[in-house]
């Protein structure tokens, strides 16, 4: 394939975002299950949940330190580590992803320090990803990501945690491309027994200062909490419900999960 | 008592002065942590900044240090080995603390600096446990809630440290991600401290981690650089030829480095050959800083592997990356095998059972040596081996009185 052909391949900038405005334009509340990569029937998974009604999907690249990730996430990186998964098996395997919905990024910084902003941009873009989330990357330390990933034409995500102070929110917002990402407590991902009351309170916070799509992340882990975070929030990032269920019960009963939760904000 | 007079003073030029406000040393340090952390981090900064600047804080930290932790350490002159070696051999005491390490000065600032921020409960990591039982310690002085993150297979290496945490009235977590190692422990902290931000203060244990951690520890251990300069010069009318001490975050290197960085002695900072971060030099970013740091062709960070626990860590300082970025300071490796002969070649000597990591220094002095001779030499002894002994009785197979 020579370069112009790659370049066609590749999603046209602010792909994510288009689709996520798009949607909400309609009414729908947005839904985006996050799926370790390299995980055994990953692939499948993602698939499933797009056919069950996901907006676009999280895909994880496993990394040996996941700092902002719970035990159920650290033990899908860990297994998909152990079976040989790197950032270049993990994207050529998402190439071959036929969705229909944007695919994300989610991984850890070195990753792409190490390969470098514009190469690993790249090497995303060709991979049919749009979009990478960098949770140990916050904003005070992003910007010369910010600019390597928009003249790649990545979008790069940032995220909005409950202790971001307010002089910083708002340049935040709008540094951040695709959508942005509400952190909904203060903790690591993993499912909670309840929403914490920051979820909603963090959403709010983002969108009275953008007009960006706002997902809430972190801590959500039944549809209903996923209805009681959407009346605030323009929708939810699901990971270690997902996650966990991949490991348990196999690919096809993600595509089951993903549609309890698209019927619930569906009809909440 | 020396003053910690290398506080954020306005103009400072030191080598091993303040980074820029980005927390920057060189190309090396920033604040690399989840969105949840840097609003903490710039508060721990700001605090810090502060307290630093109160001389009624310092007085306390200087106060705590001498009546508690047993400040100023000596200095030994090594009359055996320097015999043996052909150099004269000077090492800094900071064994004959309180809690048996340098670590109790970087515990006793942060524990006082989290009291006065209002924080209730310490979180540490820990390797060889040492960091571990010395925040233990100061939590027990200050009344604070304590709990410590210790790789599993450091848990099962060093049993008396664990017991002395627990003694201490500490929760002591056994870790099993990952390595089961000192990197994976700090992650585990950092996850704690993630959930946990409003009433916990991270006592980091070592010269690493987001600004201001690599600036606010090493201040808290110039105390000991100052000492042995001042006490150098009594004895030998100046400073050293060279000063050595181990490195895993290297932050007794930095202690002891800050009292000469400004003048012409050499600086050796000693690696395992198993954890050379600096040896190896490919930068990356985790726990929070740019540094040096051991990691494979697509940058998943590598597991350390060292007869000390206390040095299995496969990054290092923000401000060591530097130094050596700079020429200022090297940073060889010894093997294991070295080390365990310097260990028991030390307590033979003179008698002073070392911590396998001050080891490592010694270690490099023993082979550097011949190329040394006649000159002064000042080695950091960070720790004392009670903590090893358990360990040692089978590396050396010296088991009961037969063998």
């Amino acid at each position: 394939m020579n370069g112009a052909e790659a370049s066609a391949q590749r999603a046209h900038f602010g792909a994510l975002e288009t689709h996520l405005r798009a949607r909400r334009d309609t009414g729908a509340k947005l839904l985006v299950p996050y799926v370790t990569g390299g995980y055994q029937g990953w692939q499948r998974a993602v698939e499933a949940a797009a056919a069950a009604g996901a907006d676009a999907i999280e895909i994880g690249v496993p990394f040996s330190d996941p700092v902002m990730d719970g035990p159920v996430i650290q033990q899908a990186s860990t297994a998909a580590l152990a079976d040989g998964a790197t950032p270049a098996s993990v994207l050529e395997e998402a190439r071959e992803l036929d969705t229909g919905v944007p695919h994300a990024v989610m991984t850890y910084y070195n990753l792409c320090h190490h390969q470098g902003h514009e190469r690993f941009a790249s090497a995303l873009l060709d991979a049919g990803v749009c979009a990478a989330i960098l949770p140990d990357l916050p904003y005070v330390e992003a910007g010369p990501w910010l600019e390597a990933a928009a003249a790649t034409g990545l979008e790069a995500i940032l995220l909005a945690a409950p202790t971001t102070p307010e002089h910083r929110l708002a340049d935040l917002c709008g540094a951040s491309r695709g959508f942005v990402y509400a952190v909904g407590l203060l903790g690591v991902t993993g499912e909670r027994t309840a929403l914490a009351r920051t979820a909603t309170e963090i959403a709010a916070r983002c969108l009275a200062v953008t007009d960006r799509p706002v997902l809430t992340g972190v801590g959500i882990g039944s549809p209903s909490q996923a209805v009681e975070a959407c009346e605030v929030s323009d929708g939810v990032i699901i990971g270690s419900a997902v996650v966990r269920t991949l490991m348990s019960d196999g690919p096809e009963a993600v595509g089951e999960l993903v549609a309890s939760y698209r019927t619930a904000l569906d009809h909440g | 008592m020396a003053a910690a007079t290398d506080g954020p003073t306005p103009g400072h030029r030191s080598v091993m002065g303040e980074p820029t406000t980005d927390g920057r040393f060189g190309d090396f340090g920033g604040r690399f942590v989840p969105e949840t952390l840097v609003a903490a981090c710039e508060e721990l900064e700001a605090a810090f900044r502060e307290a630093w600047a109160d001389p009624a804080f310092v007085a306390e930290f200087e106060t705590t240090l001498r009546d508690y932790g047993g400040r100023p350490s000596p200095l030994t002159e090594c009359r055996n080995l320097s015999s043996q070696l052909g150099v004269r051999l000077l090492v800094k005491r900071e064994d004959l603390n309180h809690t048996g390490s340098h670590k109790i000065n970087n515990v006793i600032g942060q524990a006082l600096l989290a009291q006065r921020m209002g924080k209730t409960r310490l979180v540490a990591e820990t390797g060889a446990g040492q960091h571990g039982v010395a925040t233990a310690t100061a939590a027990a002085l200050l009344g604070m809630e304590c709990k410590v993150y210790m790789g599993a297979v450091d848990v099962d290496r060093q049993a008396l440290n664990v017991f002395r945490m627990r003694l201490l009235g500490s929760e002591v977590e056994s870790v099993q991600s990952g390595s089961r190692t000192l990197k994976d422990a700090v992650n585990e902290a950092l996850r704690d401290w993630v959930a946990t931000v409003e009433n916990t203060h991270y006592c980091l244990g070592s010269v690493m981690g987001p600004h201001p951690y690599p600036w606010m520890v090493r201040t808290f251990h110039h105390i000991l650089g100052d000492e042995a300069a001042a006490q150098c010069k009594d004895l030998t009318g100046g400073d050293p030829d060279v000063v050595v001490a181990c490195v895993g975050g290297g932050s007794n290197a930095a202690g002891i480095f800050s009292g000469f960085a400004d003048g012409d002695a050499r600086l050796v900072g000693v690696e395992p050959a198993g954890g050379a971060a600096v040896g190896r030099g490919v930068p990356g970013v985790v726990h929070g800083m740019t540094s040096y740091l051991m990691q494979d062709e697509v940058g998943q960070v590598m597991e350390a592997e060292s007869i000390s626990a206390g040095l299995d860590y496969p990054g290092v300082g923000p401000e060591h990356a530097y130094l050596a970025a700079i020429g200022r300071a090297e940073y060889p490796s010894v093997t294991d095998d070295e080390v365990v002969e310097a260990f028991t070649l030390m307590s033979r000597a003179e008698g002073i059972i070392p911590a396998l990591e001050c080891a490592h220094a010694l270690a490099w002095i023993v082979r550097a040596a011949p190329d040394m001779q006649g000159q002064t030499v000042l080695m950091n002894l960070s720790g004392r081996g009670d903590k090893d002994v358990d360990q040692m009785m089978d590396v050396l197979g010296m088991h009961g009185i037969d063998s």
